[in-house]
């Protein structure tokens, strides 16, 4: 599918013309930071109906690249290269759907060098769909990384009091992954004499050559995503963001793990995929089980969120490399619900933080009490964390853990008891911090949502909710790319077991 | 028709939830209960169409979850089964929600509370109209968290919540077992349909599986996890413990939720898979004895209780326990029948119980009752009835329905029926104890509440009274107007396909003719039940305390429900609790933390902690850092000897 003009990348680049805009407002006055906030808020909005576009004209019968666009780059051997299939189309919208209400929920929570922010998160939107639509692995590496920069910023200026150690944290454990998948990406050039995502899909990497590129990927993907053991670096990150850090953070940030194993790990790496799939199932149980164990354990709001992020990235990843229909459709599917679920949940804890300045959870209860409308806000989203049918988060979690009984019924049993811990430990935070009565003295005034919170929450509710009733419009898009991806994996694991055979002969 | 049947409940619940401000309590609680009424009066009519005219119906809403070959959709299965749930539902529904506009009367959040209502009937007909495994997965959880929301409906109260949260956990460790039963059912079926699971079934008879380690018979595997489902669902023995517990929540929420529907949701799913359940014998075995189990343990516990709902709570776990050995002995319609009949009478006790408590301002414990047969004439004649019905007195509900389990019970003949018999027979004593000591302590003997409660008790009004009545009529008739197309004469037409039996199976003819003792066991202990009853409270009100002494243990044991919840306490919460705390000081602070970033980062702050000195922004310094290597990156690839091929 083609339109006659370059629409991704004038969804990829258009932030960066709104922060320039921002830029280009003098002045540090009231009127300056007003501004600097309506052209952040409508160039993310612009964007976001732009990106729709890109939806609305999607070709979901083909797995093929589209709305392509090429242009040398670099001396020719590097290409400016973008286009979207069903895997990463959705994770485009996903984001420019979640930057206008990033945008809002920081409207007067960030009081110090507005325009820097904003252009900060402009910049980041930018990085960000770029990851999702690059089809060159340099391009894929710069923005991948680049998006690092603004995030740092993002987490050391504006963000809490640990904030230099939770920093320090995220360089340290991103770096080691980086600088690995760097290296993979430097013996893929050597291999293939490209950087062309889809001259390298379709090249077969030796076999013996795939486990090393394989675990130099996973290094990088596993700290994004994060799996467990290299997953402290999140909770930290997440408590020292600034509300809307935390929601690019869970919501998009970490799904490029995600996205990474399915854009490269698995296609370009079928039989190390294949042998080192039950190393990925252990690290997923794991991390389902430890970090809920874990998460039942904490003080803090946004540290419970966070831990039980890691346990819903454990699904994915376990589904992912399932290789069945369903556990990848519903690997993606976790990610986008839980793109919008752990968004709303973020946004939910900052709702409290900007009232309060804490987010001890014995600092709340009681809150139903002044707070309805939060409190229903909050329960739709605790109850899509915990896998309820009807919200978006059991959809994933279903196809996952379908798609993980049909390869392993050790991973599945164990991965199943995931539904009852969440429930523990989701329900208990919701009574602690909604429930009872309110008899704090410092929570007698605090007020329930405010019309612009009002805004940022109803989509995210229905979208929950629709999603949950009817995921359909979501899994049609990613059907045809999945099902090509099964295809060429299952293809390549055929032709690997004939060579064997043949040198057995 | 059916649309409106499942989707006035929706909407009315809509309507009180999103607009309860807006157009009032009264406004609320008016639209719901009209709506229920509507959906319940059109169930009544669904069921004649289909129990005797025959009109099965499969209605396809919209697509749900497509993934590949698992394909589900939105979908209503109206058959004589669902149609019996769908009376049953709408009509205990309707009337509690009658009964609540005055029971509720006081209260601040009538139209969240009418709302939850309605969303639960919802659910729950959701649950009942599935034709597929996800949906009913789906009522299944939707009625969980509407009991969740239900039992936590006065959340200022700390009991309430936490006996919320248990329910949700305790069913929550049920569903893990359904959860995998459905998985399992896709791997093996490909699909989780209904009528495709069932028409495949007799095909997958002697098949293994592996599952975890275990090569398992397939059938029996697929039931026994699905019915882990059920039993936390229906408060069976070990996974029980949530049940007396959700008695927190308001009365008419224990009569809807706890006795006459969300319970009986574990029943109702074991007979609508009969077509799987019956080719397993091992699975049909485990259903009987835990049920009989089941009926007999929470009859002991509920003979000491002194809370009159938790004494209620506990005989609607025996009586779930009756229904399932009557399907565990292959006597589906029975259990189903018992399930019917046990809709109407327990649902009369516990709102009976609930008008007690509120002429008595909220007084729970029996032990400060007594005597209020004179003051709350009405409600005293329900309770009896009720009573009456579920002690199984001749010619009420109870009679034919729990009567035809033991009857069942007997006559299939196997070494756990014969011990679900002897169980079951010997429930029925405890059940008629209990039931009777409930009535003396409670409406007999002396008043032993303070004097100025008492002196301002007064029979609830007629919006309580009059679901009451109903309720009586049904707990009355319900027996035996249904008891031929249930399980006798008509049950062949009645039934039709919706249960499965295998031609081998003939129980429901057997249980027609058995010994005149077997006949006779559950009257003759009723009748024991009742004398000792009288005796106990009535005629030496000293003797329970004396007895109680005597065997302090025992009592103790009972009283303290054979310590379940301090079992389950110090094996699963607080260990969860500990480990949890442990693994992330110990996992993920000291031994992942300490060896990776904070021991290398040690190091890196003593290096860059020159740099930091130079520039307070030292953040840019890594993004500084990063661009070098990109530059250096993007250097490489320019002049690198591949760049020109």
């Amino acid at each position: 599918m083609t339109i006659g003009w370059p629409i991704l990348s004038a969804v990829i680049f258009l932030p960066l013309l709104g922060a320039a805009f921002i830029l280009a407002i003098r002045g540090e006055d009231e009127i300056a930071i007003r501004n600097a906030r309506y052209v952040a808020l409508w160039t993310t909005l612009i964007t976001f109906l732009l990106s729709l576009v890109i939806w609305i004209e999607f070709d979901q019968t083909t797995h093929v690249f589209q709305f392509e666009e090429k242009r040398a780059w670099l001396g020719g051997a590097i290409n400016y290269r973008v286009g979207v299939d069903g895997i990463s189309m959705l994770f485009v919208i996903l984001t420019t759907f979640l930057m206008p209400l990033c945008v809002l929920a920081s409207w007067t929570a960030v009081q110090s060098r507005v325009k820097e922010y904003m252009v900060a998160f402009l910049v980041l939107e930018t990085l960000m769909v770029g990851v999702f639509c690059a089809l060159d692995l340099v391009v894929f590496y710069l923005f991948f990384e680049g998006g690092l920069i603004p995030m740092f910023l993002i987490i050391g200026v504006w963000g809490g009091q640990r904030r230099v150690y939770a920093s320090f944290k995220f360089f340290l454990y991103t770096l080691l992954g980086s600088v690995l998948m760097l290296l993979a990406i430097m013996a893929m050039y050597w291999e293939v004499g490209t950087t062309d995502i889809p001259t390298l899909l379709a090249y077969k990497f030796p076999a013996e050559m795939q486990p090393w590129l394989w675990f130099a990927f996973l290094a990088s993907f596993a700290v994004k995503m994060p799996m467990w053991p290299v997953h402290t670096w999140l909770p930290d990150a997440h408590v020292e963001a600034p509300t809307a850090g935390s929601v690019v953070l869970a919501a998009v940030l970490l799904k490029m793990g995600g996205y990474g194993f399915l854009r490269f790990s698995i296609p370009m790496f079928p039989l190390a995929s294949e042998q080192f799939a039950p190393l990925i199932f252990l690290l997923s149980v794991v991390a389902i089980i430890y970090t809920s164990l874990v998460a039942l354990a904490q003080e803090d709001v946004k540290k419970l969120i966070a831990y039980s992020s890691v346990a819903h990235m454990g699904f994915v990843t376990m589904g992912l490399f399932t290789l069945t229909t369903q556990g990848l459709e519903g690997g993606i599917f976790q990610m986008l619900s839980h793109g919008i679920v752990s968004a709303a949940l973020f946004l939910c804890v900052g709702v409290i933080y900007d009232r309060m300045h804490t987010r001890q959870i014995d600092a709340y209860g009681g809150l139903v009490n002044r707070m309805p409308l939060y409190a229903f806000c909050f329960m739709v989203f605790t109850m899509a964390n915990v896998g309820l049918p009807g919200t978006s988060g059991f959809v994933g979690e279903f196809l996952t853990l379908v798609g993980a009984f049909r390869v392993n019924t050790w991973v599945a049993f164990f991965a199943t008891t995931g539904v009852i811990l969440s429930a523990a430990y989701a329900l208990w935070l919701y009574r602690r911090v909604i429930f009872g009565r309110l008899e704090k003295p410092e929570l007698k005034g605090i007020t329930d949502l405010e019309p612009r919170e009002v805004l940022v929450m109803a989509p995210l509710v229905v979208l929950t909710i629709l999603f949950g009733f009817y995921p359909a419009p979501l899994l049609d898009v990613m059907a045809v790319s999945v099902q090509n991806l099964i295809k060429n994996y299952e293809a390549a694991l055929a032709a690997a077991q004939q060579a064997t055979f043949a040198m057995a002969r | 028709m059916y649309y409106a049947i499942v989707f006035l409940p929706l909407a009315g619940a809509l309507i009180a939830g999103f607009f309860g401000r807006l157009i009032g309590a009264r406004a609320s609680e008016v639209i719901t209960s009209a709506f229920l009424v509507l959906a319940a009066v059109l169930s009544w009519l669904a069921f004649f169409q289909v129990g005797l005219g025959g009109q099965d119906a499969r209605i396809e809403i919209f697509r749900w979850v497509t993934s590949g070959e698992l394909q589900v959709s939105w979908a209503l299965r109206i058959d004589t089964l669902t149609a019996v749930m769908l009376v049953v539902v709408n009509s205990i529904s309707s009337l509690v929600h009658i009964y609540s506009i005055g029971y509720m009367s006081h209260d601040p959040h009538r139209p969240r509370f009418f709302a939850y209502l309605s969303l639960f009937t919802f659910a729950m007909l959701m649950l009942v109209t599935s034709d597929n495994f996800l949906q009913m997965f789906f009522g299944w959880e939707g009625v969980g968290l509407m009991s969740y929301l239900l039992i936590g409906f006065w959340y200022q109260k700390p009991e309430a919540n936490a006996a919320a949260i248990k329910a949700f956990v305790v069913n929550r460790v049920g569903d893990f077992g359904f959860a995998l039963g459905i998985f399992a059912i896709f791997y093996i079926f490909g699909a989780i349909q209904f009528d495709t699971v069932f028409a495949a079934a007799p095909d997958q008879v002697g098949k293994t599986f592996k599952f975890l380690n275990w090569e398992v018979d397939v059938l029996t595997a697929i039931c026994l996890l699905l019915f882990m489902g059920a039993m936390g669902k229906s408060a069976q023995f070990l996974l029980h413990t949530w049940l007396p517990d959700a008695m927190e929540g308001p009365t008419p929420v224990s009569a809807l939720i706890h006795a006459a529907t969300m319970v009986t949701a574990g029943v109702f799913m074991v007979a609508r898979l009969s077509p799987l359940f019956e080719f397993s014998p091992t699975a049909l075995g485990v259903v009987t004895f835990v049920g009989a189990t089941t009926a007999f343990f929470a009859a002991t516990v509920g003979l000491v209780q002194n809370d009159i709902k938790r004494v209620v709570a506990y005989s609607t776990c025996s009586q779930l326990g009756y229904m399932f050995v009557a399907i565990g002995v292959g006597a589906y319609a029975a259990g189903i029948f018992h399930l019917f009949t046990h809709a109407f009478f327990k649902a009369l006790l516990f709102l009976g119980s609930g008008s007690v408590i509120h002429a008595l301002h909220d007084e729970q414990d029996m032990r400060h009752m007594g005597g209020l047969r004179k003051v709350l004439p009405y409600t005293w004649i329900a309770m009896l009835v009720g009573t009456l019905a579920l002690t199984g007195f001749p010619f009420l509900a109870g009679y034919y329905s729990k009567d035809a389990i033991i009857e069942a019970a007997f006559v299939a003949q196997s070494g756990v029926s014969s011990y679900a018999f002897v169980l079951t027979v010997f429930a029925a004593l405890l059940t008629s104890f209990y039931s009777w000591r409930l009535m003396f302590m409670t409406f007999h003997g002396k008043n032993r509440s303070e004097p100025e409660v008492f002196k301002k008790a007064h029979e609830s009004p007629l919006i309580i009274l009059i679901p009451l009545a109903l309720l009586v009529v049904g707990s009355i008739c319900a027996g035996f107007l249904f008891k031929d197309m249930f399980i006798d004469k008509g049950y062949e037409a009645f039934w039709r396909t919706s249960l499965f039996t295998l031609p081998s199976n003939n129980i429901i003819h057997d249980l027609h003719d058995v010994p005149d003792m077997v006949k006779f066991s559950p009257a003759i202990m009723m009748a024991t039940g009742f004398l000792v009853a009288l005796l106990f409270y009535k005629i030496t009100p000293a003797a329970p305390a004396n007895l109680a002494d005597a065997f302090r243990p025992i009592y103790l044991f009972l009283l303290n429900k054979w310590y379940f919840d301090e079992l389950y306490d110090a094996i699963f919460t607080k260990p969860a609790m500990r480990i949890g705390r442990f693994l992330w000081k110990k996992g993920d602070g000291a031994t992942i933390d300490g060896l990776g970033p904070d021991g290398v980062a040690t190091r890196v702050l003593d290096v860059t902690r020159g740099m930091i000195r130079l520039q307070s922004g030292y953040v840019y310094h890594y993004a500084f850092a990063m661009l070098i290597g990109v530059a250096l990156l993007a250097t490489y690839f320019m002049f690198a000897p591949g760049a020109s091929q």
